[in-house]
C-alpha cells in the first residue's frame, strides 16, 4: 500500500486517531464535568499550577465569608488545608459551614475551635487542587472538558452527516449512472437544479423558522453535501457500465440492482473513499459555521463552533477561550484535509 | 452558442420557480409571524398590519400575488425596514457584497492562480511543497476563526486598521474583510491549478513541443489554456457566492451586505426580503454558472460542439 510510505498521511491519521480518542474518553479524565462551572474561577487562563491560587484565593473567600454572613478574621494556610478565622457579633452560624465544600473550592470543614461563646470559630478546612491545563470560560467551566466533550459532538455530526450524504450519493449516482439514457440525463439535470440553490440560504431559513436541533442540521447538511458524491459515482459508473464483467453478468440474467450492488458499487470505492475522506471537514466546517451563528448545537451540548462564538465574543479579555477550540477544530480539518489529498494521490494510477 | 445560451435560460425559469416556491412555503409554515414583537400587538391592530400586508388571505392566493408581482420585478415591501422596499434594501447592500466580493475574487484568483502555476512548474521544489501543507491549512481555515484573529492582531494589538464597520466602503475598512474572503479560495484555486496544470504538462502533446525545443514559457503558455479549464469552471459559482456577500464575514465585520440583510429578515420573520435575497442569490448564482461555461467553451473548442 503505497499510502503507507508517505509520511503525511501516517502523521495526519496519527493526529486524527488521537484527537478522537482523546474526545472519546477524554471527558472522563479530567477530572470536571463538562457542564460544572467553578464561577470563583472565571476566565482562568491557559496554565498548568493547581487552582485555586493565591490570586483567586482570597477573593472566593471574601465572597464566601460575605455569604456565610461572617467576618474573615484570619486565614492560615497549612500545607493542603487552611485554618480560618471566623467571627460575628450575632453568633457564628455552624450551618451556614456548609458553602464551604458547596463552593466546590474546598473540601469538608472541621472546627477546631470555639470562643467568645459562639461569636468566634475556628475552622479547618482541606484546600483542593483543581487543573485547568486550557483555562476555563466565562462561566468557569474546564475548557479542556469543554473542547473535548465538544469534539464528541462535532466528530459525530461530521461522521454521520457524512455517512448519510455519502449513502444518497452513491445510491443515486449508481443508478443514474448505470441506467444511462434519458433516466440519467433526468436525474443529472437534477442535480444540476440542486447544484444552482444557495442551499447554504435554505440550511440557515431551515434552522431560523423552525428551532435549531441536532436531527434537522444533520438531515440539512447531508442534504446539501450528497451531490459532488453523487456526480463523482455517476462518472465511475458510465465507465464500468461498459466493462466486460458487467456485461457477463447481464447475459447471466443479473438484474439492474444486484448489478449496482455487487459490481458497481464496489468498483466505486476508491474514488468515493476519496471523496467521503474530503467530505467530512466539509461537514465539520458547515456544522460549525452554523453554530457559531447560533443556529446549530444548543446550550446545554457544545460543539467546536459553539465554543469557537464563545471565545470570539470575550476575544479581547481572553484570548484562549478562542485558542483552544480553534486549535482543535483546525487540527481536525487539516488532518483529514492532508490525509484525503494523500487518499487520493494513493488511488490515483496516474502518479508517479 | 445563442441556442445554446437560450436553453439555459430557459431551464433558469423553473430552476428560479423551484427557489420561489420552497423558500415561499418553508417559511409560511413556520411558527411565528413578522409581527411577533417581544410586547404583544394589541388584537386589533395585529388584525389591521396583517389586512395592510395582506397576509390574512389564504396562503395560496399570497403565493399567486407575489409571483404576479414578481413577474413585474417588483420584490414587494419590506416588513422590518420601515418604508423600505425589498428592491431599496437590495440596492443597498448588493454594492457592498459586490465591492468586497470582486476585490476578494481578484485577489484569490491572481495569488492562487499564480502559486499553482509555481508549483506544477517545479514539482517537488520549495513552492510546490509548502503549497501542498498551505492549501491544508487555508482550506481547513474557517472565516469565523480568521476573522477574530485578523481583527486582533490588525486592529486591536497594532492598530492598524479598524476593527470593524463600513464607513462607505473607506479602503481601510476593506482591507481585513478581503483578506478573510480569500484566503481559503487561495488554497482552492493554487491545488487547482497545480493538478490541472501537472496533468497536462505529462501529455504526449508538451512532451513533443519540449523535444522539438520550443521554450519553456511558449510550452507553458499552450499547457495553461488547457489547465485553466477546470479553474474557470470552479470560479463560476466562487464568483456567486463572495459577491452575493458571505454572511459570516459580514456579521463578525458588521458590513452592510446582502448576507446581513438575509440573516437579519430571517430572524425577524421579513418574508419578502428573505425571498429577495434568496432570488437574487439564486439568480446570480445561475448567471455566473452560465458564464463560466461560456468561457470553457472559448477556452475549449471541444465543449463548443457537445453543447
Amino acid at each position: 500500500m503505497r499510502l503507507a510510505r508517505m509520511p503525511g498521511a501516517l502523521a495526519s491519521l496519527t493526529v486524527l486517531i488521537l484527537i478522537a480518542l482523546a474526545c472519546l474518553i477524554g471527558p472522563a479524565l479530567t477530572g470536571h464535568d463538562f457542564e460544572r462551572a467553578y464561577p470563583d474561577l472565571r476566565q482562568l487562563p491557559a496554565g498548568l499550577p493547581a487552582q485555586p491560587d493565591a490570586a483567586h484565593l482570597g477573593p472566593a473567600l471574601e465572597r464566601l465569608a460575605f455569604r456565610m454572613r461572617v467576618r474573615l478574621d484570619a486565614v492560615e494556610r497549612e500545607g493542603d488545608a487552611l485554618r480560618l478565622t471566623l467571627a460575628s457579633d450575632a453568633g457564628v452560624d455552624r450551618r451556614s459551614l456548609v458553602y464551604l465544600p458547596r463552593s466546590a473550592l474546598f473540601g469538608a470543614p472541621m472546627i477546631v475551635e470555639e470562643r467568645d461563646g459562639g461569636r468566634t470559630l475556628v475552622v479547618a478546612v482541606p484546600l483542593r487542587r483543581l487543573y485547568f491545563p486550557l483555562g476555563t470560560d466565562v462561566q468557569g467551566r474546564d475548557l479542556l472538558t469543554r473542547c473535548l466533550a465538544a469534539g464528541r459532538i462535532s466528530l459525530a455530526i461530521g461522521l454521520a452527516a457524512s455517512l448519510v450524504a455519502l449513502l444518497i450519493g452513491v445510491a443515486y449516482g449508481a443508478t443514474a449512472g448505470f441506467l444511462g439514457g434519458a433516466a440519467d440525463a433526468v436525474m443529472m439535470r437534477f442535480v444540476d437544479v440542486l447544484y444552482a440553490l444557495p442551499f447554504v440560504f435554505f440550511v440557515i431559513l431551515l434552522l431560523v423558522f423552525f428551532r435549531p436541533s441536532l436531527t434537522l442540521m444533520l438531515v440539512a447538511i447531508a442534504a446539501v453535501e450528497w451531490l459532488d458524491m453523487a456526480r463523482v459515482v455517476r462518472a465511475q459508473t458510465l465507465s464500468l457500465r461498459e466493462r466486460d464483467f458487467v456485461r457477463a453478468a447481464h447475459a447471466l440474467g443479473v438484474g439492474a440492482p444486484g448489478i449496482i450492488a455487487r459490481h458497481i458499487v464496489p468498483n466505486t470505492l476508491a474514488p468515493v473513499a476519496v471523496t467521503a475522506t474530503l467530505l467530512v471537514p466539509q461537514v465539520i466546517l458547515l456544522e460549525s459555521f452554523l453554530s457559531f451563528l447560533g443556529l446549530g448545537v444548543q446550550e446545554p451540548q457544545t460543539s467546536w463552533g459553539v465554543l469557537v462564538a464563545d471565545g470570539a465574543r470575550s476575544i479581547e479579555a481572553a484570548p484562549h477561550m478562542l485558542a483552544a477550540p480553534a486549535a482543535f477544530l483546525i487540527a481536525t480539518l487539516v488532518a483529514l484535509n492532508l490525509f484525503g489529498d494523500a487518499l487520493a494521490d494513493a488511488l490515483d494510477p496516474s502518479a508517479g | 452558442m445563442i441556442r445554446f445560451i437560450l436553453r439555459r435560460l430557459a431551464q433558469a425559469v423553473p430552476t428560479l420557480l423551484v427557489v420561489v416556491t420552497v423558500s415561499f412555503f418553508l417559511m409560511r409554515l413556520a411558527p411565528g409571524g413578522p409581527f411577533d414583537l417581544e410586547r404583544p400587538l394589541a388584537p386589533a391592530a395585529l388584525e389591521n398590519l396583517r389586512r395592510v400586508y395582506g397576509l390574512d388571505r389564504p396562503l395560496i392566493v399570497q403565493f399567486g400575488s407575489y409571483l404576479a408581482a414578481l413577474a413585474q420585478g417588483d420584490l414587494g415591501p419590506s416588513f422590518s425596514f420601515r418604508d423600505m422596499s425589498v428592491l431599496d434594501l437590495i440596492a443597498r447592500g448588493l454594492p457592498v457584497s459586490a465591492l468586497l466580493g470582486t476585490l476578494a475574487l481578484v485577489l484569490a484568483t491572481g495569488l492562487g492562480v499564480g502559486l499553482g502555476i509555481a508549483a506544477a512548474l517545479r514539482r517537488g521544489g520549495v513552492i510546490d511543497r509548502l503549497l501542498g501543507i498551505g492549501a491544508a491549512l487555508t482550506l481547513s481555515l474557517p472565516s469565523f476563526v480568521v476573522a477574530p484573529l485578523l481583527q486582533i492582531a490588525f486592529g486591536l494589538t497594532l492598530r492598524w486598521l479598524p476593527l470593524s464597520g463600513w464607513a462607505d466602503g473607506a479602503p481601510s475598512h476593506l482591507v481585513l474583510p478581503v483578506i478573510t474572503l480569500a484566503l481559503p479560495q487561495v488554497g482552492a484555486l493554487a491545488r487547482l491549478t497545480r493538478a490541472s496544470l501537472g496533468e497536462i504538462l505529462r501529455t504526449q502533446p508538451v512532451r513533443t513541443m519540449r523535444s522539438l525545443g520550443l521554450p519553456p514559457i511558449r510550452v507553458t503558455r499552450h499547457a495553461l489554456r488547457g489547465a485553466l479549464l477546470p479553474v474557470v469552471a470552479y470560479l463560476g459559482p466562487l464568483a456567486a457566492s463572495l459577491l452575493t456577500g458571505s454572511v459570516v464575514v459580514e456579521t463578525i465585520f458588521g458590513l452592510p451586505g446582502i448576507g446581513r440583510y438575509f440573516v437579519e429578515g430571517a430572524l425577524n420573520r421579513d418574508y419578502t426580503l428573505v425571498m429577495g435575497t434568496v432570488l437574487l442569490v439564486a439568480g446570480l448564482v445561475m448567471t455566473l454558472n452560465l458564464a463560466a461555461d461560456l468561457a470553457c467553451a472559448w477556452l475549449d473548442p471541444r465543449l463548443r460542439v457537445a453543447t
